[in-house]
Formats: structure tokens, sequence, C-alpha cells
């Protein structure tokens, strides 16, 4: 994962210090702000691959610094992180311009996942990959095959979906509550390792018959495909 | 604040006043129009009789001049009851009738007057007539008129018909005006002192109800579902927080507990790296038990709007049931999927979707028939249409709960027996009767000879044009 600027709008300095601690520690470059004010100004400079921002903030909200940023036709990526964590806060956090949320108390995993997962997005207005190689697995999103060296390979159609998630992220770690929210369009937590037994299924389809596994599991983390072993 | 005075304020008692007043004025009204009406027609008809008598005193004048005219004067005006005459010379002075004295000038004013006059008989003071007066050549002048006793008469009858139903009105507003007040009274204070009974502390007492459907009644009434839904909600309120208490502490104190024991005795970095990943997962599913929890509140406290849109229930039922189709076929369990399509229900997707996710997630866990390597066993969710609602079945084969655990295993952190060694927090079914309950539906649990069958039931959506499910993060 190459370095990226990510701006971190936070009132609390505890919860500020972690962040930036274990964000450096993930090899990325911090900016911190305190409050809504000057975190709308640093947000406004631009130039961040990322803005993380706390709903509830000094001198000017979250929601409202997030309105005010796309009025002024800022793009940069915005991770709602909020202690309001029901369903309806979170389709107001996405109605308000932010791009992913998640809820207090979290795992610094999840959040690294998903900034990540941010940041990566294309340009808007860059065209769609319709396929999509990683090592020797192939994914065609117009016909809907798959092949991994020149084998092709059946999946039931909630399986390509998932392989077309994790292609989409390949390097990347993609946690479970991402798959099910990009995957089944559902944000609960399923209380059973639901995910889990639907990815031994795709593993056992695309990695089983061949010798170098392309998807790892990460430890505490969730999944990542990608085609040299490290 | 003594009897009478509270009597005097009561609003009865005021609403009855201005009634009172009210009728006072429209009686006065409809009498008063009458007695115009009354006035009017008296006086229409005096009018046409003096018309026809100066008819017949013009023929005579016409036939013997003034002369025969004082003579027929003379004449008429010594029968009983007759009208009203004066002939007068040029110089003013009577020359024959009944009329003796009447005020200066009236003579003057030729055409219909309405004036004061004397009798020559008798001199009743205050006597007014209608009159008409001519003027004759020479001077002359002749008056023919009506005395206007009829018309006074009528007038005072009016007058005395109104006082007396004033009196009469007044009388029967006083007393309907305290019946009524004394009866209100009565009811509110009796209202009033259960309301200081409820609020001193007894939430069992309810408002008294008379039983005769009045709007008191339906006050008393709507007020007594508020207490109880005040009750329930207390009772609830308790519950959850003697079992968080219960249910938060455990949890707790093993986490608290391998943190201790890992700083007692581990001394390697892998043990502290075990201890560590074990209080991460501990204080995960304490917070998994938060979010259950507040999901629940959020339910119960109803929805507020935001999240609700037009969905086929059908397609989610499907979507979450194939998401487990495979933890499921793991447990040892088929799942069968019967859902309909084209269930369109409103309501919050991601709730309503957590709720089935709950109801399969409860049979694969709980299902599974009893003893070890036990045949496999078929879970079976079922979506279709009911009438005017949406059914979600989910029906499992495993030990089923009975009939007399049923309510309780809706509510709350409550794992029946042999459920307790089980994963699982106690907070599923709750939250899916939650959810059911918010959107108008229900939860039920029935035999499913053997085994568990839950019913979800949600209002069909009116047919309207399909709106977009909600999308999540995009």
């Amino acid at each position: 994962m190459s370095p990226m600027r990510i701006l971190i709008i936070e009132d609390d300095r505890e919860a500020a210090a972690y962040l930036v601690k274990a964000f450096r520690e993930a090899g990325h470059s911090i900016d911190h702000a305190a409050d809504g004010v000057t975190g709308y100004d640093l947000a406004q400079e631009g130039g961040y691959d990322v803005a993380i921002v706390d709903r509830m903030l000094p001198k000017m909200d979250g929601l409202s610094l997030i309105g005010a940023l796309r009025a002024q036709g800022g793009e940069t990526p915005v991770l709602i992180l909020s202690a309001l964590g029901q369903v309806d806060d979170r389709v107001k956090g996405l109605r308000a311009g932010g791009d992913d949320y998640l809820a207090k108390p979290y795992s610094f995993s999840e959040l690294l996942a998903r900034v990540e997962a941010l940041a990566r997005r294309r340009p808007k207005g860059a065209p769609e990959e319709t396929s999509y190689r990683v090592g020797d697995l192939t994914l065609d999103r117009l016909s809907r095959k798959v092949a991994r060296a020149g084998e092709e390979i059946a999946l039931q159609p909630r399986e390509f979906r998932l392989l077309e998630y994790l292609m989409q992220n390949a390097g990347k770690v993609v946690t479970r509550t991402m798959l099910l929210e990009h995957v089944w369009d559902y944000h609960f937590d399923p209380q059973t390792n639901v995910i889990d037994v639907h990815m031994s299924r795709l593993r056992a389809k695309i990695d089983r018959d061949f010798d170098a596994p392309l998807l790892h599991t990460v430890r505490g983390a969730g999944y990542m495909l990608r085609d040299d072993p490290q | 604040m003594t009897t009478l005075n509270k009597l005097f304020r009561a609003t009865a008692f005021k609403l009855t006043l201005v009634i009172f007043g009210l009728s006072v004025v429209g009686s006065a009204l409809v009498l008063g129009v009458v007695a115009w009406q009354v006035i009017k027609l008296v006086d229409a008809e005096t009018q046409q009789t003096i018309e026809e008598q100066a008819k017949g005193l013009a023929e005579q004048y016409d036939a013997g001049g003034v002369r025969r005219l004082g003579q027929v004067i003379d004449k008429r005006s010594h029968q009983p009851g007759s009208s009203l005459y004066l002939l007068t010379n040029n110089a003013g002075e009577p020359l024959a009738g009944n009329v003796a004295q009447l005020p200066p000038g009236v003579l003057d004013q030729v055409g219909v007057v309405d004036t004061p006059y004397e009798t020559v008989d008798e001199t009743a003071p205050g006597r007014r007539a209608l009159a008409r007066i001519f003027a004759l050549p020479g001077g002359f002048r002749l008056l023919v008129g009506r005395d206007l006793g009829d018309r006074a008469r009528i007038g005072a009858v009016m007058i005395h018909a109104m006082a007396v139903s004033l009196v009469f009105f007044a009388a029967l507003a006083a007393l309907g005006a305290l019946f009524v007040a004394r009866r209100v009274l009565r009811r509110i204070d009796a209202m009033n002192r259960s309301a200081r009974a409820i609020m001193a502390g007894d939430l069992s007492l309810r408002l008294p109800v008379s039983g005769s459907g009045d709007e008191l009644d339906r006050l008393a009434a709507g007020l007594n579902d508020m207490l109880a839904r005040i009750g329930d909600l207390m009772t609830g309120l308790r519950e959850v927080s003697d079992n968080i208490a219960h249910d938060l502490r455990t949890p707790l104190t093993r986490l608290r507990n391998h943190a201790e024991a890992a700083l007692r005795s581990a001394d390697d970095p892998a043990a502290y790296r075990i201890a560590l990943e074990r209080t991460i997962e501990e204080s995960d599913g304490l917070i998994r038990v938060f979010n259950a929890l507040l999901a629940i509140a959020r339910a119960e406290a109803g929805a507020d709007g935001a999240g609700m849109s037009a969905f086929d229930l059908g397609e989610a039922v499907e979507s979450v049931a194939e998401l487990y189709a495979p933890v499921a076929e793991e447990n040892g369990a088929a799942l069968k999927i019967e859902a309909a399509q084209g269930l369109m229900v409103v309501g919050n997707r991601e709730l309503i979707g957590q709720a089935v996710a709950n109801l399969i997630d409860n049979a694969v866990k709980h299902g599974a028939p009893e003893g070890e390597g036990a045949a496999k066993t078929e879970i079976t969710v079922v979506a279709r249409r009911d009438g005017a609602s949406i059914a979600v079945e989910v029906g499992d084969h495993g030990p089923g709960i009975p009939a007399e655990d049923r309510g309780r295993a809706l509510e709350r952190f409550v794992r029946l027996e042999g459920a307790r060694s089980r994963p699982g927090s106690g907070l599923g079914l709750s939250l899916a009767a939650a959810v059911m309950h918010m959107h108008g539906g229900a939860l039920r649990l029935d035999d499913n000879n053997p085994g568990l069958k839950v019913t979800a039931t949600l209002p069909a959506a009116a047919e309207t044009p399909r709106l977009p499910a909600a999308q999540a993060a995009a």
C-alpha cells in the first residue's frame, strides 16, 4: 500500500493521538484538526486522500462540515467516525455526503481497511474497469467469466460478486463487515461466522487445485486477495 | 377552595352561564320579532279601518256638505267602541266628534299621524291614536282615527312574556349548571385523586371509568391506556437494567480476570499476546450486546422515518437466507427457502433484514435435533402473502420451546434452559419482535411438530409503484 495523506478531524485528544500513531505506524502521513472549523479549512486546501471526520465536533459539527465541503466541490473521500451507530444515523451520515460510516467503538484494523479502500477509489468520471487480474486469476465483468491459469471456474452469482469485490480491492485488507455491506447490502452484525463460511467455499473454488494461494486470511482483520505471498 | 367556589369556577358552570345568556338573547329576539310583526299587522288593519270610514264620511260630505258631515260624526261618535272623530272650523274650534284634546298643531299636519289625545267622555292619560287628517274647503279640518290601545296591550303582553320566560330560563339554567358542574366535578375530582395516588407511586392504579362512554370516559380510558403503556415500559426498563447488570457483569468479570491472570503469571510475549487477543474478543462481545440493546431500544421507541423505504421482503428474505445457507449446512441443517417475489412492504430494510437474520441464526443455533450424531435436519424459511400482511416463517426441527415458555422467550436476555450452553446473547428474538412491532407487525412462536416455528408478520405495502431499496454504502 503506497502511503496516503490522511486528515483526521477528531476533538478527543486521546482518541486522536491513538489514531495518528496507529496510521503513522501503518505508513501513512497524517494531519490532525481538533475542531470543525480548522478541519474544514485544512480539508479545503485539499490534497488529502481521505478525511476521517468525527460527528460531534466543537465549532462545526461533522455533518455540516461534510455538507459545506461537498457544496464547495470538495471530492475528498470522507469516512464518518461516530458514537451514533444505529441504522438511521448511518443513513443520515451517508446522505450528508459521507462515503463510509464507522461506529465507535471500532477496531483499528477495520478502520484502516476502510480508509485504504476509500482512498483507492477511482477519480470521478474515470471509466470503470471491465476485467480484473490477480496473478493467473482473471474475472471478466461483462461475460461474467472467471478463470484461473486459463481454466474456467464456475461460480454462483453471489460468489462472483464476492470475488469481484475482492479483486477490486486486490492487495488491500477487506473486512467481514465490508463484504457484508458490499456483497449483500446489509450492515448488521450477523452474529455468526457466516462470511467465513462463504469465503472458505470461494477459496475451495479458486485456490484448492492450484499451488499458490491467492486468497489470504488476515488474522484479526479480514481477507486479502494478493498474488505474491509475503 | 370551598366547594361553592370550586363549583363557580368549574368549566361546566361557566359554560351553562354562557348558554343561559345566549338563550335569553335568543328568546328576546324571537319575541321582539313576533311583537314587531303583530304590531305591523295591527297598524295595517287600523289604517284600513280609518280609510274605509273616511270614505264613508266623504260620501256624506259630498251629499250634504259640512252640516251633514257634522251630524253623521255626532251620531257615530256616540256608538260604543267607535272610532275617533273630530271636525273643526277654520278657527280650530271643534264642531263635532269625540276627541276633546289634541296637542297643538296636530290638525295642521294633513295625512296620517300618530298622536296622543284625550276623549270627551273620560280623561284617561297617555292614550295614543293613529289618525288621518283631511283639510276640507273653507278651513274645516276632519280627523278620523283609531285608538292604539290594542297595540300597547300587545306590547305589554310581549314584555310580560319575556320577563316570565327570563325568570324561567334563569332558574332552569342555574339548576342545569349546578347539576352538570357538580356531576362533572365529582368525576374530575375522582380522576384527580387517582392521578395523585399514581404520582405518589402506585402505578397499578387506574382512573375511574363510569361506563357511560361520554367524553370524560373516553379521556379516562385514553389516559389509562397511556398509564398501561408507561407501566409496561417501566417494567421493561427495570427488567432490562437487572438483566444488563447480570449479562454485562459476567463478560466484564471474565475480561478482567483474563487481564489480571496475564499480568500475574504470563512472562513471555506470546502469552501476553494471547491474553490481549482474548481481551479484545471479550470486549467485542460486549460491544455486540450493547449494540443489540440499543437497536432494540430504538425499535421499541418507534420509527423516526429515516431509512424507511418500500422493498421486496421476499427478495430480502431470500438474500438473508442465502447468506446463512452455508453456515446452516456446516451445522448439519439444510436451509430450504421458499420465498415468493413481489412481497412489498414499507420499512427499514436493514432492521427487517437483521430481524430475519436473527430468526434464521436462531434456528441454525438451536434447531438441531437433540443428541449427538443426529440425522441431518431441515430448516424451512418461507415468505408468503397472508391476506393483508406478509408472513415470514422460519421452522426448525429442534427441541422447540414449550408453550408456557414462548412468551418469555421474546423477552430480553432470556435464554431458556438448554440454550445457555450455546452461543448467543439472548437478544436475537427480542430484537426481531421489537422490529416487527415497530413496523406494525408481530412475532409469533408456534409448535412446528416437532421443533419451533417462528412467524413474523408485517403489513403489506399498498400497491404503489416500486421504490428503489435504500442502498447501504455505495
